[in-house]
Protein backbone atom coordinates (compact mmCIF):
# COMPACT_ATOMS: atom_id res chain seq x y z
CA UNK A 1 0.00 0.00 0.00
CA UNK A 2 1.07 3.37 -0.71
CA UNK A 3 2.53 5.68 2.15
CA UNK A 4 0.45 9.40 1.36
CA UNK A 5 3.29 11.93 1.36
CA UNK A 6 2.18 14.07 3.75
CA UNK A 7 3.21 16.63 6.70
CA UNK A 8 2.17 14.36 9.12
CA UNK A 9 3.66 11.42 7.50
CA UNK A 10 6.91 13.58 7.51
CA UNK A 11 7.09 13.77 11.07
CA UNK A 12 6.45 10.34 11.13
CA UNK A 13 9.52 9.01 9.07
CA UNK A 14 11.51 11.55 10.84
CA UNK A 15 11.33 10.33 14.23
CA UNK A 16 12.51 6.56 12.80
CA UNK A 17 15.47 8.75 10.76
CA UNK A 18 13.68 8.21 7.37
CA UNK A 19 14.49 4.70 7.66
CA UNK A 20 10.89 3.03 7.23
CA UNK A 21 9.67 4.65 3.63
CA UNK A 22 8.15 2.27 2.00
CA UNK A 23 9.65 2.33 -1.97
CA UNK A 24 7.25 4.43 -4.40
CA UNK A 25 7.18 1.71 -6.47
CA UNK A 26 7.84 -2.08 -6.69
CA UNK A 27 10.13 -4.01 -8.89
CA UNK A 28 7.75 -6.98 -10.13
CA UNK A 29 9.51 -9.72 -12.27
CA UNK A 30 7.73 -9.82 -15.91
CA UNK A 31 4.32 -11.42 -15.19
CA UNK A 32 2.95 -14.09 -17.91
CA UNK A 33 0.24 -12.23 -19.79
CA UNK A 34 -1.04 -8.48 -19.51
CA UNK A 35 -4.21 -6.32 -20.53
CA UNK A 36 -1.95 -4.03 -21.93
CA UNK A 37 1.59 -3.57 -22.26
CA UNK A 38 3.28 -0.64 -22.32
CA UNK A 39 6.73 0.35 -24.20
CA UNK A 40 9.02 2.94 -23.19
CA UNK A 41 9.10 4.33 -19.17
CA UNK A 42 9.09 7.31 -19.91
CA UNK A 43 6.51 10.35 -18.88
CA UNK A 44 4.53 9.29 -21.62
CA UNK A 45 4.68 5.78 -21.02
CA UNK A 46 4.02 5.82 -17.50
CA UNK A 47 1.21 8.88 -17.68
CA UNK A 48 -0.61 6.16 -19.83
CA UNK A 49 -0.42 3.07 -17.37
CA UNK A 50 -1.90 5.36 -14.53
CA UNK A 51 -4.93 7.10 -16.30
CA UNK A 52 -5.51 3.51 -17.70
CA UNK A 53 -5.90 2.50 -14.05
CA UNK A 54 -7.43 5.65 -12.54
CA UNK A 55 -9.79 6.39 -15.80
CA UNK A 56 -10.45 2.80 -17.57
CA UNK A 57 -10.39 0.84 -14.13
CA UNK A 58 -7.68 -1.21 -16.38
CA UNK A 59 -4.74 -2.72 -14.08
CA UNK A 60 -3.06 -5.75 -15.38
CA UNK A 61 -0.82 -3.17 -16.85
CA UNK A 62 2.92 -3.44 -17.61
CA UNK A 63 5.14 -1.22 -18.44
CA UNK A 64 8.94 -2.31 -19.95
CA UNK A 65 11.45 0.14 -19.82
CA UNK A 66 14.90 -1.31 -21.48
CA UNK A 67 16.75 1.40 -19.16
CA UNK A 68 15.80 3.42 -15.73
CA UNK A 69 12.49 4.99 -16.05
CA UNK A 70 12.59 8.42 -16.84
CA UNK A 71 16.08 8.04 -18.52
CA UNK A 72 15.53 9.06 -21.97
CA UNK A 73 13.93 12.39 -23.03
CA UNK A 74 11.87 12.63 -20.04
CA UNK A 75 14.64 13.15 -18.05
CA UNK A 76 16.56 14.97 -20.76
CA UNK A 77 14.37 17.81 -21.23
CA UNK A 78 14.35 21.43 -20.57
CA UNK A 79 10.82 21.39 -19.19
CA UNK A 80 9.23 24.01 -20.68
CA UNK A 81 5.39 23.62 -20.21
CA UNK A 82 2.98 25.83 -22.28
CA UNK A 83 0.52 25.71 -24.49
CA UNK A 84 0.07 28.44 -27.08
CA UNK A 85 0.19 26.57 -29.92
CA UNK A 86 -1.61 28.17 -33.41
CA UNK A 87 -3.99 25.36 -35.02
CA UNK A 88 -7.42 24.73 -32.98
CA UNK A 89 -6.18 20.62 -32.77
CA UNK A 90 -3.04 21.20 -31.38
CA UNK A 91 -4.18 23.87 -28.79
CA UNK A 92 -6.56 21.93 -27.56
CA UNK A 93 -4.53 18.90 -26.94
CA UNK A 94 -1.71 21.11 -25.17
CA UNK A 95 -4.53 23.20 -23.49
CA UNK A 96 -5.91 20.36 -21.97
CA UNK A 97 -2.50 18.66 -20.81
CA UNK A 98 -2.30 22.20 -19.05
CA UNK A 99 -5.07 21.92 -16.85
CA UNK A 100 -3.69 18.25 -15.76
CA UNK A 101 -0.36 20.08 -14.96
CA UNK A 102 -2.47 22.34 -12.67
CA UNK A 103 -3.92 19.35 -10.83
CA UNK A 104 -1.35 16.93 -10.80
CA UNK A 105 0.93 17.28 -7.76
CA UNK A 106 -2.12 16.81 -5.72
CA UNK A 107 -4.06 14.11 -7.93
CA UNK A 108 -0.54 12.04 -7.56
CA UNK A 109 0.71 13.09 -4.12
CA UNK A 110 3.86 13.91 -5.40
CA UNK A 111 5.29 17.37 -5.79
CA UNK A 112 6.15 18.14 -9.33
CA UNK A 113 7.94 21.57 -8.68
CA UNK A 114 5.28 22.91 -11.46
CA UNK A 115 5.68 26.57 -11.52
CA UNK A 116 3.85 28.91 -13.66
CA UNK A 117 6.38 31.49 -13.69
CA UNK A 118 5.23 32.52 -17.30
CA UNK A 119 7.29 31.84 -20.69
CA UNK A 120 7.61 34.33 -23.31
CA UNK A 121 8.32 33.70 -26.97
CA UNK A 122 10.94 36.63 -28.40
CA UNK A 123 9.78 38.42 -31.39
CA UNK A 124 13.08 39.60 -33.62
CA UNK A 125 11.72 41.56 -36.22
CA UNK A 126 7.75 42.76 -37.73
CA UNK A 127 6.63 39.33 -39.32
CA UNK A 128 7.37 37.72 -35.88
CA UNK A 129 5.91 40.01 -34.06
CA UNK A 130 2.43 39.42 -36.80
CA UNK A 131 2.96 36.20 -36.44
CA UNK A 132 2.86 36.74 -32.30
CA UNK A 133 -0.67 38.93 -32.87
CA UNK A 134 -2.14 36.22 -34.80
CA UNK A 135 -1.11 33.21 -32.35
CA UNK A 136 -1.90 35.18 -29.45
CA UNK A 137 -5.58 35.97 -30.90
CA UNK A 138 -5.60 32.08 -32.02
CA UNK A 139 -5.19 31.21 -28.53
CA UNK A 140 -7.46 33.73 -26.59
CA UNK A 141 -9.96 32.63 -29.07
CA UNK A 142 -9.49 28.81 -28.10
CA UNK A 143 -9.51 30.41 -24.20
CA UNK A 144 -5.49 29.95 -23.85
CA UNK A 145 -4.08 32.78 -21.85
CA UNK A 146 -1.89 34.70 -24.18
CA UNK A 147 -0.46 38.48 -24.41
CA UNK A 148 1.60 40.46 -26.82
CA UNK A 149 4.05 42.49 -24.92
CA UNK A 150 6.22 45.44 -26.31
CA UNK A 151 10.20 45.80 -26.40
CA UNK A 152 9.46 48.66 -23.75
CA UNK A 153 6.97 46.47 -21.54
CA UNK A 154 9.54 43.43 -22.04
CA UNK A 155 12.55 45.76 -20.43
CA UNK A 156 10.87 46.57 -17.49
CA UNK A 157 10.17 42.77 -17.62
CA UNK A 158 13.21 41.35 -18.10
CA UNK A 159 15.68 43.56 -17.33
CA UNK A 160 18.41 41.98 -18.46
CA UNK A 161 17.51 41.00 -21.74
CA UNK A 162 18.97 43.09 -24.25
CA UNK A 163 16.77 45.08 -26.10
CA UNK A 164 18.78 47.54 -27.41
CA UNK A 165 18.24 48.68 -31.50
CA UNK A 166 21.82 47.89 -32.33
CA UNK A 167 22.46 44.15 -30.89
CA UNK A 168 22.34 41.27 -33.08
CA UNK A 169 19.31 39.93 -32.59
CA UNK A 170 17.25 42.95 -32.28
CA UNK A 171 14.21 41.90 -29.69
CA UNK A 172 10.78 43.95 -30.54
CA UNK A 173 8.70 42.70 -28.33
CA UNK A 174 7.36 38.66 -27.17
CA UNK A 175 3.98 36.62 -26.62
CA UNK A 176 3.88 36.08 -23.02
CA UNK A 177 1.75 32.98 -21.31
CA UNK A 178 1.49 33.58 -17.82
CA UNK A 179 0.15 29.98 -17.30
CA UNK A 180 3.34 28.53 -18.68
CA UNK A 181 6.79 27.96 -16.81
CA UNK A 182 8.50 24.73 -15.68
CA UNK A 183 8.06 21.63 -13.69
CA UNK A 184 10.05 19.07 -12.52
CA UNK A 185 11.21 16.39 -15.09
CA UNK A 186 12.16 13.20 -12.81
CA UNK A 187 9.41 13.89 -10.38
CA UNK A 188 6.93 13.61 -13.17
CA UNK A 189 7.98 10.33 -13.98
CA UNK A 190 8.34 9.24 -10.49
CA UNK A 191 4.97 11.10 -9.70
CA UNK A 192 3.02 8.84 -12.33
CA UNK A 193 5.30 5.41 -11.45
CA UNK A 194 3.78 5.88 -8.28
CA UNK A 195 0.63 6.82 -8.90
CA UNK A 196 0.50 4.03 -11.72
CA UNK A 197 2.07 1.44 -9.45
CA UNK A 198 -0.44 1.97 -6.11
CA UNK A 199 -3.07 1.00 -8.93
CA UNK A 200 -1.15 -2.14 -9.43
CA UNK A 201 0.68 -1.35 -12.44
CA UNK A 202 3.79 -3.40 -12.85
CA UNK A 203 6.90 -1.23 -13.74
CA UNK A 204 9.98 -3.40 -15.46
CA UNK A 205 12.89 -1.60 -15.74
CA UNK A 206 15.85 -3.07 -17.79
CA UNK A 207 13.34 -5.22 -19.95
CA UNK A 208 13.84 -3.96 -23.82
CA UNK A 209 11.40 -4.81 -26.14
CA UNK A 210 13.42 -6.86 -28.93
CA UNK A 211 10.20 -8.19 -31.28
CA UNK A 212 6.37 -7.71 -31.67
CA UNK A 213 4.70 -11.32 -31.95
CA UNK A 214 1.74 -11.46 -33.51
CA UNK A 215 -0.96 -14.11 -35.10
CA UNK A 216 -2.85 -13.07 -38.36
CA UNK A 217 -2.34 -9.70 -38.13
CA UNK A 218 -3.17 -9.37 -34.64
CA UNK A 219 -0.56 -9.14 -31.75
CA UNK A 220 -0.40 -11.58 -29.17
CA UNK A 221 2.69 -10.23 -27.18
CA UNK A 222 6.55 -8.63 -26.86
CA UNK A 223 9.74 -10.77 -27.14
CA UNK A 224 12.11 -9.26 -24.58
CA UNK A 225 15.11 -9.84 -22.86
CA UNK A 226 13.94 -11.09 -20.09
CA UNK A 227 11.12 -13.42 -22.38
CA UNK A 228 8.06 -13.58 -24.03
CA UNK A 229 5.30 -11.36 -22.23
CA UNK A 230 1.94 -11.88 -23.84
CA UNK A 231 -0.63 -8.99 -24.41
CA UNK A 232 -3.79 -8.21 -25.56
CA UNK A 233 -2.89 -4.80 -26.61
CA UNK A 234 0.57 -3.20 -27.10
CA UNK A 235 1.33 1.06 -26.69
CA UNK A 236 4.48 1.59 -28.09
CA UNK A 237 5.66 5.15 -26.50
CA UNK A 238 9.24 5.24 -27.11
CA UNK A 239 9.94 9.02 -28.49
CA UNK A 240 13.28 9.07 -30.48
CA UNK A 241 13.09 4.97 -30.76
CA UNK A 242 9.27 4.90 -32.39
CA UNK A 243 10.95 3.83 -35.88
CA UNK A 244 12.33 0.80 -34.70
CA UNK A 245 9.86 -0.61 -32.65
CA UNK A 246 7.38 -0.04 -35.81
CA UNK A 247 10.07 -1.75 -37.60
CA UNK A 248 10.11 -4.88 -35.02
CA UNK A 249 5.92 -4.17 -35.73
CA UNK A 250 6.34 -3.83 -39.62
CA UNK A 251 5.16 -0.88 -40.57
CA UNK A 252 6.84 2.34 -41.53
CA UNK A 253 6.53 5.78 -39.72
CA UNK A 254 6.62 9.49 -41.26
CA UNK A 255 9.51 10.46 -38.23
CA UNK A 256 12.96 11.46 -38.00
CA UNK A 257 14.84 10.92 -34.89
CA UNK A 258 17.58 13.50 -33.97
CA UNK A 259 19.83 14.59 -31.21
CA UNK A 260 18.66 17.39 -29.70
CA UNK A 261 21.12 19.26 -26.95
CA UNK A 262 20.85 20.77 -23.73
CA UNK A 263 23.43 22.46 -21.12
CA UNK A 264 23.43 23.85 -17.57
CA UNK A 265 25.80 26.16 -15.90
CA UNK A 266 27.43 26.86 -12.74
CA UNK A 267 24.34 27.70 -10.04
CA UNK A 268 23.63 31.37 -10.12
CA UNK A 269 21.61 33.69 -7.48
CA UNK A 270 18.14 34.10 -8.67
CA UNK A 271 18.62 36.25 -11.97
CA UNK A 272 15.60 35.24 -14.24
CA UNK A 273 12.62 34.59 -12.99
CA UNK A 274 11.12 33.42 -16.08
CA UNK A 275 11.11 30.94 -19.38
CA UNK A 276 12.64 32.67 -22.52
CA UNK A 277 12.37 31.14 -26.16
CA UNK A 278 13.58 32.30 -28.86
CA UNK A 279 12.41 30.42 -31.89
CA UNK A 280 14.48 32.48 -34.57
CA UNK A 281 17.90 31.83 -33.27
CA UNK A 282 17.55 28.68 -31.39
CA UNK A 283 17.82 29.49 -27.73
CA UNK A 284 15.73 28.92 -24.96
CA UNK A 285 16.45 29.60 -20.97
CA UNK A 286 15.11 29.80 -17.54
CA UNK A 287 16.44 29.17 -14.21
CA UNK A 288 15.90 26.14 -12.39
CA UNK A 289 15.33 26.43 -8.84
CA UNK A 290 18.89 25.28 -7.86
CA UNK A 291 20.27 28.64 -9.35
CA UNK A 292 21.85 26.63 -12.47
CA UNK A 293 20.76 28.11 -16.11
CA UNK A 294 19.23 25.50 -18.17
CA UNK A 295 19.92 26.22 -22.03
CA UNK A 296 17.98 24.38 -24.63
CA UNK A 297 19.41 24.31 -28.23
CA UNK A 298 17.75 23.60 -31.26
CA UNK A 299 17.70 19.73 -32.92
CA UNK A 300 21.15 18.69 -34.86
CA UNK A 301 20.01 18.16 -38.27
CA UNK A 302 21.16 14.86 -39.19
CA UNK A 303 20.09 11.62 -38.28
CA UNK A 304 21.17 10.26 -34.81
CA UNK A 305 20.38 7.92 -32.02
CA UNK A 306 23.82 8.26 -29.83
CA UNK A 307 22.31 10.56 -27.41
CA UNK A 308 25.09 13.55 -28.21
CA UNK A 309 24.79 15.72 -30.96
CA UNK A 310 27.66 18.09 -32.44
CA UNK A 311 30.00 21.34 -31.07
CA UNK A 312 28.58 23.91 -33.77
CA UNK A 313 24.66 23.50 -32.38
CA UNK A 314 26.31 24.08 -28.64
CA UNK A 315 28.35 26.73 -29.99
CA UNK A 316 25.46 28.46 -31.84
CA UNK A 317 23.08 28.21 -29.26
CA UNK A 318 25.11 30.03 -26.65
CA UNK A 319 26.05 32.35 -28.97
CA UNK A 320 22.49 33.50 -29.26
CA UNK A 321 21.90 33.57 -25.41
CA UNK A 322 25.02 35.31 -25.12
CA UNK A 323 23.76 37.84 -27.40
CA UNK A 324 20.49 38.85 -25.54
CA UNK A 325 21.51 38.69 -21.88
CA UNK A 326 25.01 39.82 -22.41
CA UNK A 327 25.04 39.65 -18.84
CA UNK A 328 25.57 35.79 -18.91
CA UNK A 329 29.03 36.12 -20.84
CA UNK A 330 31.45 34.71 -18.53
CA UNK A 331 28.61 32.15 -16.80
CA UNK A 332 30.37 28.65 -17.00
CA UNK A 333 28.66 25.74 -18.21
CA UNK A 334 28.67 22.62 -15.82
CA UNK A 335 26.97 19.92 -18.23
CA UNK A 336 26.09 19.22 -21.92
CA UNK A 337 24.32 15.68 -23.15
CA UNK A 338 21.83 14.71 -25.75
CA UNK A 339 18.38 13.46 -26.23
CA UNK A 340 16.85 11.68 -29.38
CA UNK A 341 13.91 13.54 -30.52
CA UNK A 342 11.35 11.72 -32.76
CA UNK A 343 10.55 14.78 -35.45
CA UNK A 344 7.05 14.39 -37.81
CA UNK A 345 6.62 16.50 -41.21
CA UNK A 346 4.35 18.62 -39.46
CA UNK A 347 5.73 19.32 -36.08
CA UNK A 348 2.60 17.71 -34.49
CA UNK A 349 2.35 14.08 -32.27
CA UNK A 350 0.98 10.68 -33.62
CA UNK A 351 -1.24 9.22 -31.45
CA UNK A 352 -3.88 6.30 -32.43
CA UNK A 353 -3.99 2.83 -34.09
CA UNK A 354 -1.34 1.27 -36.69
CA UNK A 355 -1.48 -1.09 -39.10
CA UNK A 356 -0.97 -4.05 -36.68
CA UNK A 357 -4.41 -5.05 -34.91
CA UNK A 358 -4.21 -4.21 -31.40
CA UNK A 359 -1.22 -2.05 -31.73
CA UNK A 360 -1.30 1.45 -31.08
CA UNK A 361 1.62 4.38 -30.60
CA UNK A 362 2.21 7.12 -29.17
CA UNK A 363 4.96 9.28 -30.52
CA UNK A 364 6.21 12.32 -32.89
CA UNK A 365 6.26 14.60 -29.82
CA UNK A 366 10.18 15.49 -31.30
CA UNK A 367 11.19 18.69 -29.16
CA UNK A 368 8.05 19.52 -27.25
CA UNK A 369 6.44 16.25 -25.74
CA UNK A 370 7.17 17.19 -21.77
CA UNK A 371 4.46 19.87 -21.47
CA UNK A 372 1.81 17.38 -23.28
CA UNK A 373 3.38 14.33 -20.71
CA UNK A 374 -0.52 14.48 -18.65
CA UNK A 375 -2.01 15.10 -21.32
CA UNK A 376 -0.59 12.42 -23.88
CA UNK A 377 -1.08 9.82 -21.28
CA UNK A 378 -4.69 10.28 -21.06
CA UNK A 379 -5.50 10.38 -24.01
CA UNK A 380 -3.66 7.43 -25.02
CA UNK A 381 -5.10 5.52 -22.26
CA UNK A 382 -8.63 6.86 -23.79
CA UNK A 383 -7.79 5.44 -26.96
CA UNK A 384 -6.20 1.83 -25.58
CA UNK A 385 -9.30 1.17 -23.33
CA UNK A 386 -11.99 2.24 -26.06
CA UNK A 387 -10.22 1.17 -29.22
CA UNK A 388 -10.85 4.55 -30.38
CA UNK A 389 -9.38 8.15 -30.24
CA UNK A 390 -10.38 10.82 -27.46
CA UNK A 391 -12.00 13.54 -29.50
CA UNK A 392 -8.47 15.46 -28.58
CA UNK A 393 -6.32 13.43 -30.31
CA UNK A 394 -8.61 12.29 -33.18
CA UNK A 395 -7.11 14.75 -35.44
CA UNK A 396 -3.47 13.39 -35.05
CA UNK A 397 -3.71 9.95 -36.50
CA UNK A 398 -0.73 8.36 -38.69
CA UNK A 399 -3.80 8.50 -41.05
CA UNK A 400 -3.45 11.60 -41.73
CA UNK A 401 -0.33 11.25 -43.78
CA UNK A 402 -2.11 9.89 -46.21
CA UNK A 403 -5.42 11.52 -46.28
CA UNK A 404 -2.97 14.72 -46.12
CA UNK A 405 -4.82 16.40 -43.33
CA UNK A 406 -1.57 17.59 -41.79
CA UNK A 407 -1.65 20.02 -38.85
CA UNK A 408 0.90 22.61 -39.99
CA UNK A 409 2.38 23.19 -36.66
CA UNK A 410 5.75 23.92 -38.12
CA UNK A 411 7.18 27.51 -37.69
CA UNK A 412 3.24 28.82 -36.80
CA UNK A 413 3.69 28.09 -32.82
CA UNK A 414 7.25 28.53 -32.55
CA UNK A 415 9.41 25.45 -33.78
CA UNK A 416 10.50 24.13 -30.77
CA UNK A 417 9.69 22.84 -26.73
CA UNK B 1 31.64 17.61 -34.74
CA UNK B 2 31.43 15.72 -37.81
CA UNK B 3 34.02 15.23 -40.60
CA UNK B 4 32.73 14.68 -43.49
CA UNK B 5 34.55 13.82 -46.95
CA UNK B 6 33.32 15.83 -49.91
CA UNK B 7 33.87 13.32 -52.87
CA UNK B 8 35.21 16.58 -54.71
CA UNK B 9 37.48 18.37 -51.62
CA UNK B 10 38.10 16.51 -49.18
CA UNK B 11 37.55 15.76 -45.63
CA UNK B 12 35.77 19.34 -44.24
CA UNK B 13 34.07 20.26 -40.93
CA UNK B 14 30.37 19.54 -40.35
CA UNK B 15 29.63 23.05 -40.07
CA UNK B 16 30.26 23.20 -43.69
CA UNK B 17 27.11 21.14 -44.96
CA UNK B 18 23.73 21.16 -44.59
CA UNK B 19 21.96 17.98 -44.12
CA UNK B 20 19.94 16.50 -47.09
CA UNK B 21 18.08 13.22 -45.70
CA UNK B 22 17.31 9.61 -46.68
CA UNK B 23 19.41 9.36 -49.57
CA UNK B 24 17.89 7.29 -52.79
CA UNK B 25 14.26 8.00 -52.46
CA UNK B 26 13.15 8.37 -56.02
CA UNK B 27 10.22 9.95 -56.97
CA UNK B 28 8.10 8.36 -59.03
CA UNK B 29 7.46 8.25 -62.43
CA UNK B 30 3.89 8.71 -62.55
CA UNK B 31 2.44 10.09 -59.65
CA UNK B 32 -1.25 10.31 -61.07
CA UNK B 33 -1.18 6.52 -61.13
CA UNK B 34 -0.20 6.03 -57.25
CA UNK B 35 -2.99 5.34 -54.89
CA UNK B 36 -2.85 7.83 -51.65
CA UNK B 37 -0.71 5.01 -49.52
CA UNK B 38 2.03 4.83 -52.07
CA UNK B 39 2.29 9.05 -52.23
CA UNK B 40 2.26 9.03 -48.66
CA UNK B 41 4.98 6.67 -48.52
CA UNK B 42 7.12 8.40 -51.14
CA UNK B 43 6.40 11.51 -49.44
CA UNK B 44 7.19 10.89 -45.78
CA UNK B 45 7.89 7.41 -44.58
CA UNK B 46 11.69 7.46 -43.60
CA UNK B 47 13.57 4.37 -42.99
CA UNK B 48 15.12 6.13 -40.08
CA UNK B 49 17.30 3.17 -39.23
CA UNK B 50 19.02 3.11 -35.86
CA UNK B 51 22.50 2.01 -37.77
CA UNK B 52 24.15 2.30 -41.22
CA UNK B 53 21.95 5.28 -42.91
CA UNK B 54 22.72 6.06 -46.37
CA UNK B 55 22.16 9.84 -46.67
CA UNK B 56 22.16 13.17 -48.46
CA UNK B 57 24.77 16.08 -47.50
CA UNK B 58 25.58 19.45 -49.40
CA UNK B 59 28.67 21.22 -49.18
CA UNK B 60 26.91 24.53 -48.99
CA UNK B 61 29.92 26.61 -47.73
CA UNK B 62 32.16 24.80 -50.36
CA UNK B 63 31.72 23.50 -53.40
CA UNK B 64 27.79 23.75 -53.39
CA UNK B 65 27.32 19.85 -54.59
CA UNK B 66 25.48 17.38 -53.47
CA UNK B 67 26.73 13.70 -52.30
CA UNK B 68 25.94 10.80 -50.30
CA UNK B 69 27.31 9.39 -47.36
CA UNK B 70 27.21 6.28 -45.77
CA UNK B 71 27.24 7.01 -42.09
CA UNK B 72 26.21 4.67 -39.08
CA UNK B 73 23.45 6.71 -36.69
CA UNK B 74 24.37 5.36 -33.27
CA UNK B 75 27.91 5.89 -33.29
CA UNK B 76 27.76 8.54 -35.69
CA UNK B 77 31.05 6.96 -37.89
CA UNK B 78 31.07 7.39 -41.37
CA UNK B 79 32.35 4.75 -43.58
CA UNK B 80 32.35 6.34 -46.93
CA UNK B 81 30.87 9.27 -49.26
CA UNK B 82 30.00 8.68 -53.03
CA UNK B 83 28.63 10.97 -55.74
CA UNK B 84 25.14 11.29 -56.83
CA UNK B 85 23.54 8.62 -58.67
CA UNK B 86 26.12 6.21 -58.08
CA UNK B 87 24.97 3.27 -56.06
CA UNK B 88 26.67 2.98 -52.27
CA UNK B 89 30.17 0.98 -52.97
CA UNK B 90 29.04 -2.52 -50.94
CA UNK B 91 26.09 -2.28 -52.21
CA UNK B 92 22.31 -1.90 -50.46
CA UNK B 93 22.25 -1.96 -46.50
C1 LIG C 1 17.34 18.31 -24.80
C2 LIG C 1 15.85 18.24 -24.86
C3 LIG C 1 15.08 19.35 -24.48
C4 LIG C 1 13.70 19.29 -24.52
N1 LIG C 1 13.00 20.36 -24.03
C5 LIG C 1 11.65 20.30 -23.95
C6 LIG C 1 10.93 21.37 -23.33
O1 LIG C 1 11.50 22.35 -22.85
N2 LIG C 1 9.56 21.27 -23.29
C7 LIG C 1 8.90 20.20 -23.81
O2 LIG C 1 7.67 20.19 -23.76
N3 LIG C 1 9.57 19.15 -24.37
C8 LIG C 1 10.93 19.17 -24.46
N4 LIG C 1 11.63 18.12 -25.01
C9 LIG C 1 10.88 16.99 -25.61
C10 LIG C 1 10.43 15.99 -24.56
O3 LIG C 1 11.49 15.66 -23.71
C11 LIG C 1 9.87 14.72 -25.23
O4 LIG C 1 8.93 15.06 -26.24
C12 LIG C 1 9.16 13.85 -24.22
O5 LIG C 1 9.92 13.70 -23.05
C13 LIG C 1 8.88 12.50 -24.80
O6 LIG C 1 8.45 11.75 -23.68
P1 LIG C 1 8.45 10.24 -23.57
O7 LIG C 1 8.11 9.93 -22.22
O8 LIG C 1 7.56 9.72 -24.63
O9 LIG C 1 9.96 9.86 -24.00
P2 LIG C 1 11.19 9.23 -23.19
O10 LIG C 1 11.36 9.82 -21.85
O11 LIG C 1 12.35 9.30 -24.13
O12 LIG C 1 10.70 7.75 -22.99
C14 LIG C 1 10.82 6.72 -23.96
C15 LIG C 1 11.38 5.52 -23.25
O13 LIG C 1 11.31 4.38 -24.08
C16 LIG C 1 12.39 3.54 -23.76
N5 LIG C 1 12.61 2.57 -24.84
C17 LIG C 1 13.08 2.80 -26.08
N6 LIG C 1 13.15 1.66 -26.79
C18 LIG C 1 12.70 0.66 -25.97
C19 LIG C 1 12.54 -0.74 -26.13
N7 LIG C 1 12.86 -1.37 -27.26
N8 LIG C 1 12.05 -1.46 -25.07
C20 LIG C 1 11.74 -0.84 -23.90
N9 LIG C 1 11.88 0.49 -23.71
C21 LIG C 1 12.36 1.23 -24.73
C22 LIG C 1 13.54 4.52 -23.58
O14 LIG C 1 14.59 3.95 -22.82
C23 LIG C 1 12.86 5.68 -22.87
O15 LIG C 1 12.99 5.66 -21.47
C24 LIG C 1 13.03 18.13 -25.00
C25 LIG C 1 13.78 17.02 -25.39
C26 LIG C 1 15.17 17.06 -25.32
C27 LIG C 1 15.97 15.85 -25.72
ZN1 LIG D 1 32.85 19.97 -51.61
Amino acid sequence: MMTKYSFFNLVRNALGHHEGWAPAWRSPEPGKQYDVVIIGGGGHGLATAYYLAKEHGITNVAVLEKGWIGGGNTGRNTTIVRSNYLWDEAAHLYEASMKLWEGLSQDLNFNLMFSQRGVYNLGHNLQDMRDIRRRVDANRLNGIDGEVVDGIELKRRIPILNTSPNSRYPVLGASFQARGGTARHDAVAWGFARGADSFGVDIIQQCEVIGIRQVNGCVTGVETNRGFIGAGKVGIVVAGNSSVLAGLAGFRLPISSHPLQALVSEPLKPVLDTVVMSNAVHGYISQSDKGDLVVGAGIDSFNGYGQRGSFPVIEGVLAAIKALFPVFSRVRMNRQWGGIVDTTPDACPIIGRTPVKGVYINCGWGTGGFKATPGSGYVFAHTLAQERPHSLNEAFSLERFTSGHLIDEHGAAGVAH
Amino acid sequence: MLEIPCPWCGLRCESEFSYGGEAHIVRPENPEALNDEAWADYLFMRKNPRGPHLEQWHHVYGCRRWFNVKRDTLSYRIECSYRVGEQPPEGEI
